[in-house]
């Protein structure tokens, strides 16, 4: 079975779903789902393990050879995303139950667990694939299934939203499609490694160019870059708290990777960077996200918004990486990929546990809340310095490797915007602080921890945080050979 | 729409052809034009045709929303099924070379259970689509009136 | 390159501008589900027209051997995105169907409004 992991990878998560269905109301939609996110995870661990070891993986669905049939794919660079994905899916299914059953109506809940399973299905999809028209398909199984998530919120702005991200992201699906038709249309092929090949010979003609343009703005649309993040704030302030760890932690950054894929793997850095001169565009809408993300986040009174809004900050870092086209700023990139999804979904982990006790996230429902949550308010301070780039946490390790970069460039006073924002950042991790520890807890509010299967999963994250901080041998080696791969003209 | 005698009569003579053109559609899918998403569509239309003349509350009797249901969800399955077996059988996932002797009927064995599993999914989502859309209206003619 | 030869992809690109254009136009929700429709019909017909050959008949096997066939392929590709975008556009209706049962309106000022004044 050793040599199909990269079939069941998908297949799993994505046969559970229909499954799921079956099983309806009840307890068993939660304990399947929750196994299912452990296999999976299980699975992208040992695929990662094959592939340092061995090398990249090749699977061909239903014995078709590429570039004529489909090719699941699995080197070094979408290896990482695959375990980044599920073991954040893992995670979030453990922690889910008790914050479902309060937010979910009893009837929804098994449809809910389907939505979860075809959104991780279809993420997984999207990383695996070596197939470009499939990567168009599995964006839309997953960004079908977190519509429906979305609009699941308790507030009716959640339907509001979710409408919006509708629009959004189908349009930006729509554009990489007609990327992928006009690359296909020169090539006559839609396999990921093929292309490559064949599109190096075209790139002066005006087809190529239109397909690159297409799909860098179709991709950043989905990856919420400034200046097309409007959909994101509200979708992620709005929607249940599961599925806002969930597909903050997850959804963008496959759409980062897809992004490093078309650029690196399929265009190739010279013609990316040199022909159409992306670094220049990529450098001035990563600042500007980071600046205006992080300032916009001070203003903010909604925590979940706020730190939604960090997370285009955030979005603008991982971009900005990849502006350098440099081994060490490429590998910041990758490793903010992972770094900002541990981080992120802690600290919406953390508002989880206080919208569980409290029912709101607003900054008034944080007065005294770190004498009556101290576990989760810690949980989140950790995320929070961890988020700034306190030295020894996650954070630190990849705004380290971009400074590198920056500096390695002879653009130092990018390491000036870099600073400017974690200062930013300071600043909004602090009112909460502030709120939860300096200020009195207002009379007859809800005493007592979030329970501990939420907790647990939480301080899971804030130790990994913590771990990856210190040890960086395994994320960094590993971003290290990605990056290298990539700029060395795929592997 | 219940007292219109020549739609209710028209319909009746109607819907088995339209079932039965379906399964044409479906099962001559290997053959020449037609296939799993075409079949479904048109299966589901009967059914939809008959919700229109006889009411939703009818056609809910005649196809329960949970059969529906478990439609949707079967159809995958066999879909997604019929490439695990492949799995089982020591090939690649979708692999229908050996689901028999040899690998021409293998192959057609194969693509007629993924073909199935496609219009009986399309089949029941369009059919769950539209008594889904319809059942909600009265929502909003009551909100409305 | 005369215009008249290629003017399945001039439908195409005026569609796609459409499209796009009612989508960020338009205030009411229906109408923005019907330029996505129209946005994404757009890039069906893109396929479907660099599918064709010249001269080729549709590809199913017929007896012989200088037959020329259409490339099926672009037809299977934008099959699939029909299926996709027949989901999307359900998927769209039935949240705007909610919108509507939650605000009373489709309109999108009417939603901010009522927004606003609940705040």
């Amino acid at each position: 079975m050793m040599s199909h992991l990269p079939a069941l990878q998908v297949v799993v998560p994505l046969l559970s779903a229909p499954i799921c269905v079956l099983l309806g109301r009840g307890r068993f939609a939660y304990g399947f789902t929750l196994a299912i996110s452990w296999v999976a995870f299980v699975i992208s661990g040992l695929l990662l393990q094959a592939v340092v070891q061995g090398g990249a993986i090749s699977y061909q669905l239903g014995g078709w050879a590429p570039p004529w049939g489909i090719e699941l794919r699995v080197d070094l660079v979408n290896a990482y995303v695959l375990l980044i994905v599920s073991a954040i899916g893992a995670l979030v299914m453990t922690y889910a139950k008790p914050s479902v059953d309060r937010e979910i109506g009893a009837e929804q809940e098994y449809l809910f667990y389907t939505g979860y399973l075809l959104c991780l299905a279809g993420l997984l999809g999207v990383t695996i694939t070596g197939d470009a028209f499939n990567i168009f398909v599995f964006f839309e199984v997953s960004s079908l299934a977190s519509y429906m998530l979305i609009s699941l919120g308790p507030n009716r702005r959640a339907l509001t939203a979710s409408f919006n991200y509708l629009i959004f992201g189908t349009i930006g699906a729509t554009f990489f499609l007609i990327g992928v038709g006009l690359l296909y249309q020169m090539t006559g092929t839609l396999n990921i490694a093929d292309l490559a090949e064949r599109v190096a010979p075209l790139t002066g003609t005006r087809t190529v160019q239109a397909a690159f343009v297409f799909m860098v703005v179709g991709l950043a649309l989905k990856a919420a870059l400034f200046p097309l993040h409007a959909w994101l704030p509200n979708s992620y302030a709005y929607a249940p708290s599961v599925v806002t760890i969930f597909l903050a932690a997850t959804a963008t950054k496959v759409s980062i990777y897809v992004l490093i894929r078309t650029i690196f793997t399929i265009f190739g850095v010279e013609f990316s960077f040199g022909t159409m001169s992306l670094g220049p565009l990529l450098f001035i809408l990563a600042i500007a996200a980071m600046l205006l993300g992080s300032t916009v986040a001070i203003f903010q009174d909604d925590i979940k918004r706020m730190l939604a809004w960090s997370s285009v900050a955030q979005i603008g870092y991982m971009v900005l990486g990849l502006a350098f086209a440099t081994v060490n700023g490429v590998a910041g990139g990758i490793l903010h990929l992972f770094n900002h999804a541990l981080i992120k979904a802690a600290l919406f982990m953390a508002m989880g546990c206080v919208f569980y006790r409290m029912g709101s996230v607003r900054i008034e429902a944080m007065a005294g809340i770190g004498k009556r949550m101290p576990w989760t308010t810690a949980a989140f301070v950790a995320g929070g310095l961890a988020l700034i780039g306190v030295p020894l946490t996650t954070g630190f390790v990849s705004k380290w490797y971009l400074l590198l970069a920056s500096v390695e460039s002879g653009m130092w006073w990018i390491a000036l915007f870099i600073l400017i924002s974690s200062l930013l950042a300071i600043i909004y991790v602090w009112r909460v602080v502030e709120a939860a520890y300096f200020m009195p807890s207002p009379d007859g509010a809800p005493e007592g921890e979030a329970p501990l299967l939420m907790l647990i999963p939480t301080w899971v994250l804030i130790i990994a945080n913590v771990y990856f901080g210190m040890d960086t041998r395994v994320s960094v080696g590993v971003a290290v050979d990605a990056a290298k791969a990539l700029l060395g003209g795929g592997s | 729409m219940s007292h219109h005698l020549v739609v209710r009569v028209v319909s009746k003579l109607l819907i088995p052809y339209i079932l039965l053109f379906g399964l044409y559609v479906q099962f001559h899918g290997d053959f020449g034009p037609g296939g799993g998403f075409q079949a479904g569509v048109i299966f589901a239309s009967a059914f939809i045709l008959y919700a229109l003349v006889h009411g939703l509350n009818n056609a809910r009797k005649v196809l329960p929303d949970h059969w529906v249901r478990i439609g949707v969800a079967l159809g995958l399955i066999i879909y997604a099924g019929t490439g695990v077996i492949s799995l089982f059988l020591g090939r690649n996932f979708l692999d229908y070379d050996v689901l028999s002797q040899n690998p021409v009927s293998g192959q057609h064995l194969g693509i007629f259970a993924v073909e199935f599993g496609v219009g009986l999914t399309v089949a029941s989502v369009m059919v769950a689509i539209f008594f889904a859309f319809a059942g909600r209206g009265h929502k909003i003619d009551e909100m409305e009136g | 390159m005369e215009w008249p030869g290629l003017y399945n992809y001039w439908i195409a690109i005026f569609l796609m501008m459409a499209g796009l254009y009612i989508v960020i136009a338009q205030q009411n929700l229906i109408k923005k589900m019907v330029g996505l429709s129209v946005f994404q019909a757009s890039v069906f017909i893109l396929y479907i027209t660099m599918g064709k050959v010249t001269g080729g008949t549709a590809p199913i096997i017929i007896p012989g051997d200088d037959v020329l066939y259409s490339n099926p392929l672009p037809h299977v590709l934008i099959l699939t995105a029909i299926v996709v975008g027949v989901a999307t556009l359900a998927l769209g209706l039935a949240i705007i169907v909610r919108i509507y049962e939650a605000y009373g309106s489709i309109e999108e000022d009417d939603i901010e409004k009522e927004e606003e004044n609940a705040r």
